[in-house]
C-alpha cells in the first residue's frame, strides 16, 4: 500500500514532533510511509472563512499533490474534515477536479481511523506513564464520528491514566478565523475549558488537533497553569 | 418594494461588539449557563428514549424539503381552503406591509387593545410597536413574553424569551411594573406564575381582538397549528371574537398527517417534553364557537430571497424549536441579544443574513466556531455549520470590490499556499522573523504579546513560534542520513 503522510501546514512549521511520531508509529509497524514533497495545506482557512476563490487554488493543488496514493494520512482532524466535508461542494463546478476529489475522499483517513479501520491495529506498544485527559475536538468527533477510536488506542498506552474531561464535547472556542474575529467569545469558552482541564488534575492534555491545542495550550500557560498539551500521535509513539 | 426582509431581523452592532458587551455582564452568562444547560439535559434525555428519533428527523427534513419544492402551489391551495372553511387570508411582502395590514384589521374592529399569543413571526415585523404607534394596546399573555414586554425589552431566545432573566430579576420586574403586583410578591416561581395569571385574566375577559402566530399552516385544509405549553394560548385563540395570525410561508406543511411527525419532534426537542401540554389547531370559522372573524397574514419578508439560495433554503425548515441554541457554546456565552435579530443562536446566524440579505448581517455568520453542535440536535436536520460557511462565502462575495486587510492576506496566503517552493521560502522568512523574538525568550516557544492584527490571539492566549526545523526539512534531512547510511555501508565494508 502506496502511504502518504499529510503533515498539515501548521504541524509542519509548528509542531513537527507530532509529524515526526506518526512516521516513527507507522515505520515501527513496519509500514512504509512517503512525504510527497509539494504538499502544503488544506486550504480549510481559507474555504472557512468564505474565501472561496482563494481555497481553490490549494485545494487543487492538495488534490495533485495526493492523487496517486492508495492511502493519505494526517494527524488532524480538522484538515481531513475539511477534505471529506467540504471539498466536494467546493469543487463541484469542476467535474474533472470533482471527480478526482471523489477517488481521493474515501482513501484520506485521520491517524486514529487509518490505524483502526484500516491497519487493524490497537496496541502500538508505547509507555506514557503520566496522568491524562482528552479533549475530543469538534470536526474529530462530529465532522469525522472518530468516535471512541483515539481513546482505543490510548487505552493501550503502559502507564497512562486517563481522566475523563468535564464538558469534554463543548468546543474549545478556537474555530480558526473566530479566535480571532471573535476573540472575546473565543476567550470565555477557552477559559471553561481550561478550567475543566485543572479540575482533572492531569498533567497532559491530549487531542487530535494541534491548532485547538495550540489555542488551549496558550489559555493554560496564560494562566501560568501546569497540564501540557501534546497531540496524541507523540503519546502513541512514545 | 424590496425583496428581503424588513423588522426586527438586525441590530446596530456587529456581533463581535455586541457579544463583547453581553459578555461583561456575569449575572446574564450564569442564567444562561443554568438555563441553557437545563433544557439541553432534559432534550437528551427525552430524544434518546424514541428508537427511531433518526427516522422522524429524517421524515421532518424531507416534508420541508418538499414544502421549498413546492411551495408557490402549497400556499396556494391553503389559500383557497382556509377561505373555504371562512377565514380572510391576507399577503404581506415584508414587515411595514404586515405591520400595516395587522393595525387596519384591528382598527376595524373598533377595539383598542388585542391580546397577544406568544409568536415570534409579529415579534420579527414588531408588531407591538407598530400597534402602539397606531393607538392599540397589545398585551403579551405568555408568561416570558410578559416579562419581556414589561421590562421594555427584547426577546433573546426564542422559546424561552426571557431566559436572561433570574427569578429574582422577574419579581423585580414585576413589582416595579405590573399593575396590581403586590410589594411582598416573593420569587418563588408559584407566586410568579400566580401574579402574571390575575393580572392576565382581567385582559383575557375584556379583548375582543386576538394576535398569533402558528406552529404549523396545513395547505389541504387551511388549518393553523400553535403548540404551547400554559394555555394562555388556548384563552386566547377561543374567547376573542377576532384572531389574527401572522404566519411565515415557511410554516407550511402538506396534509394533516404530516402533523405527526412535528408533533413528535418539537416538544421533545424545544422544552424536552414527550409532549406539550397545550396543541390548538382551528380552521377557519366555526359558527357558533370560538373567534368567528378569522385572518391570516402570511408574510414573505425575505423568505422567498432565501428559497432562492439552493444551499441556504433548508434554514426555511426550522421549527423554531430553539434546541440549537441550548447546545451553542456561543450562544451561552453571548447571550441572544448579541445576535442583534429576534432569531438569535445558530438559527439565526443563518435566517437573519438570509432574510435581509447577507450584506446587512455580515457578522453574524462568523458568529460562530463550526463546532457542530446545533447540527447534530437540529430535529429537521439542517446542516447548519454548512450553511454557515456558505454564508461566509456570500459574505465575501458580496465584497469582492473593497481590498480589505484580510483579502489581501487571504490573497497572498492561497498564492503562498498554492507553491511548494513559496511554501517553502515564506516558511524560513517567518522563521527568520521571529527569530530575535525566540533569542529573546530562551527556552520558551511562546509569546504573550503580539502587535495588531496578531494581538486578537494574544489577547487571550499565548501564541506559539516556527519550529527551529520544520518537520518536511526534517523528513528530508533524515531520509538523505539513512539512504546515505545505507550506501556508505557497504562501501566503507570494501575500503576497511
Ligand atoms: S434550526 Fe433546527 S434546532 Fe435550530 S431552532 Fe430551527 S429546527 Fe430547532
Amino acid at each position: 500500500m502506496k502511504t502518504a503522510l499529510f503533515v498539515t501546514c501548521v504541524n509542519d512549521m509548528v509542531f513537527p514532533r507530532t509529524g515526526i511520531a506518526v512516521v516513527n508509529i507507522l515505520e515501527r509497524l513496519g509500514h512504509q510511509v512517503e512525504v510527497p514533497r509539494q504538499q502544503t495545506c488544506c486550504g480549510q482557512m481559507h474555504a472557512n472563512t468564505g474565501y472561496r476563490d482563494e481555497a481553490m487554488p490549494v485545494i487543487r493543488h492538495f488534490v495533485r499533490t495526493f492523487q496517486g496514493y492508495d492511502a493519505v494520512v494526517a494527524p488532524s482532524g480538522s484538515c481531513v474534515a475539511m477534505v471529506r466535508t467540504l471539498y466536494p461542494r467546493l469543487v463541484d463546478s469542476d467535474p474533472q477536479l470533482a471527480a478526482a476529489v471523489a477517488e481521493l475522499l474515501p482513501r484520506t483517513y485521520e491517524l486514529s481511523e487509518f490505524l483502526i479501520d484500516v491497519l487493524g491495529v490497537t496496541d502500538l506498544g508505547a509507555s506514557f506513564p503520566h496522568r491524562v485527559t482528552y479533549h475530543p475536538t469538534c470536526h474529530g468527533m462530529r465532522a469525522l464520528r472518530l468516535g471512541d477510536r483515539p481513546l482505543e488506542l490510548l487505552s493501550h498506552v503502559r502507564g497512562l491514566e486517563l481522566v475523563p474531561l468535564k464538558g469534554a464535547e463543548e468546543c474549545c472556542g478556537f474555530g480558526g478565523t473566530f479566535s480571532v474575529k471573535n476573540p472575546a467569545v473565543s476567550g470565555a469558552m477557552l477559559h471553561d475549558k481550561c478550567a475543566a482541564i485543572l479540575d482533572t488534575g492531569a498533567d497532559y492534555v491530549l487531542a487530535a488537533d494541534n491548532s485547538c491545542l495550540t489555542h488551549i495550550g496558550g489559555g493554560l500557560r496564560r494562566r501560568r497553569a501546569a497540564p501540557r498539551t501534546v497531540h496524541y500521535a507523540e503519546v502513541l509513539a512514545s | 418594494m424590496n425583496a428581503y426582509g424588513t423588522g426586527h431581523l438586525y441590530g446596530p452592532a456587529r456581533f463581535e461588539k455586541a457579544a463583547r458587551v453581553e459578555l461583561a455582564k456575569p449575572q446574564l452568562r450564569e442564567n444562561l449557563r443554568h438555563a441553557t444547560h437545563t433544557i439541553r439535559d432534559r432534550r437528551e434525555e427525552v430524544v434518546d428514549e424514541v428508537p427511531d428519533w433518526e427516522q422522524l428527523r429524517e421524515s421532518g427534513q424531507a416534508i420541508k424539503a418538499r414544502v421549498a419544492r413546492q411551495l408557490p402551489e402549497l400556499l396556494e391551495r391553503f389559500e383557497a381552503a382556509a377561505v373555504e372553511a371562512g377565514a380572510t387570508v391576507h399577503w404581506a411582502r415584508d414587515a411595514d406591509e404586515a405591520c400595516r395590514i395587522v393595525t387596519g384589521l384591528v382598527k376595524d374592529t373598533g377595539a383598542s387593545e388585542a391580546v397577544k399569543i406568544k409568536s415570534m413571526t409579529t415579534q420579527e415585523i414588531n408588531l407591538n410597536e407598530a400597534l402602539e404607534s397606531a393607538g392599540i394596546d397589545a398585551y403579551e399573555t405568555d408568561l416570558a413574553e410578559l416579562i419581556v414586554q414589561l421590562a421594555e425589552d427584547k426577546p433573546s431566545h426564542i422559546l424561552v424569551p426571557a431566559i436572561h432573566y433570574n427569578r429574582e430579576e422577574i419579581r423585580d420586574i414585576f413589582r416595579q411594573r405590573m399593575p396590581g403586583a403586590a410589594d411582598t410578591l416573593s420569587d418563588a416561581p408559584e407566586e410568579l406564575a400566580e401574579a402574571a395569571r390575575t393580572h392576565l385574566r382581567r385582559r383575557f375577559l375584556s379583548a375582543r381582538v386576538a394576535i398569533s402566530g402558528a406552529n404549523f399552516a396545513v395547505a389541504d385544509t387551511g388549518t393553523l397549528v400553535v403548540v404551547e405549553s400554559e394555555g394562555n394560548g388556548r384563552m386566547c385563540l377561543t374567547l376573542p371574537e377576532t384572531l389574527i395570525s401572522v404566519v411565515g410561508i415557511d410554516k407550511l406543511v402538506p396534509s394533516f398527517a404530516d402533523l405527526e411527525v412535528f408533533l413528535q419532534l418539537l416538544p421533545r426537542s424545544s422544552t424536552g417534553e414527550r409532549m406539550n401540554p397545550y396543541t390548538s389547531m382551528w380552521t377557519g370559522v366555526t359558527p357558533g364557537d370560538g373567534p368567528q372573524r378569522t385572518h391570516i397574514v402570511l408574510l414573505d419578508n425575505g423568505r422567498s430571497a432565501t428559497l432562492s439560495d439552493p444551499v441556504g433554503r433548508q434554514a426555511l425548515s426550522c421549527i423554531r424549536c430553539s434546541a440549537c441554541l441550548n447546545v451553542c457554546p456561543v450562544y451561552e456565552r453571548a447571550g441572544g441579544h448579541a445576535y442583534g435579530s429576534v432569531y438569535p443562536g445558530p438559527i439565526g446566524a443563518i435566517i437573519s443574513p438570509q432574510l435581509t440579505g447577507v450584506g446587512e448581517n455580515a457578522s453574524l455568520p462568523y458568529a460562530s466556531t463550526l463546532c457542530g453542535a446545533c447540527n447534530d440536535v437540529c430535529p429537521v436536520k439542517i446542516d447548519i455549520a454548512d450553511v454557515l460557511v456558505h454564508l461566509r462565502g456570500r459574505a465575501v462575495d458580496a465584497k469582492r470590490d473593497t481590498l480589505s486587510a484580510e483579502r489581501i492576506a487571504m490573497r497572498l496566503l492561497s498564492w503562498i499556499m498554492s507553491d511548494p517552493r513559496r511554501y517553502g521560502r515564506a516558511l524560513r522568512a517567518a522563521r527568520r522573523g521571529t527569530a530575535p523574538l525566540a533569542a529573546l525568550l530562551g527556552g520558551r516557544r511562546t509569546v504573550r504579546h503580539l502587535p495588531w492584527p496578531l494581538s486578537a490571539w494574544t489577547s487571550s492566549r499565548d501564541a506559539p513560534l516556527p519550529a527551529a526545523e520544520s518537520f518536511q526539512e526534517w523528513w528530508q534531512r533524515t531520509r538523505a542520513e539513512r539512504e546515505q547510511a545505507q550506501r556508505g555501508n557497504p562501501s566503507k565494508g570494501e575500503t576497511s
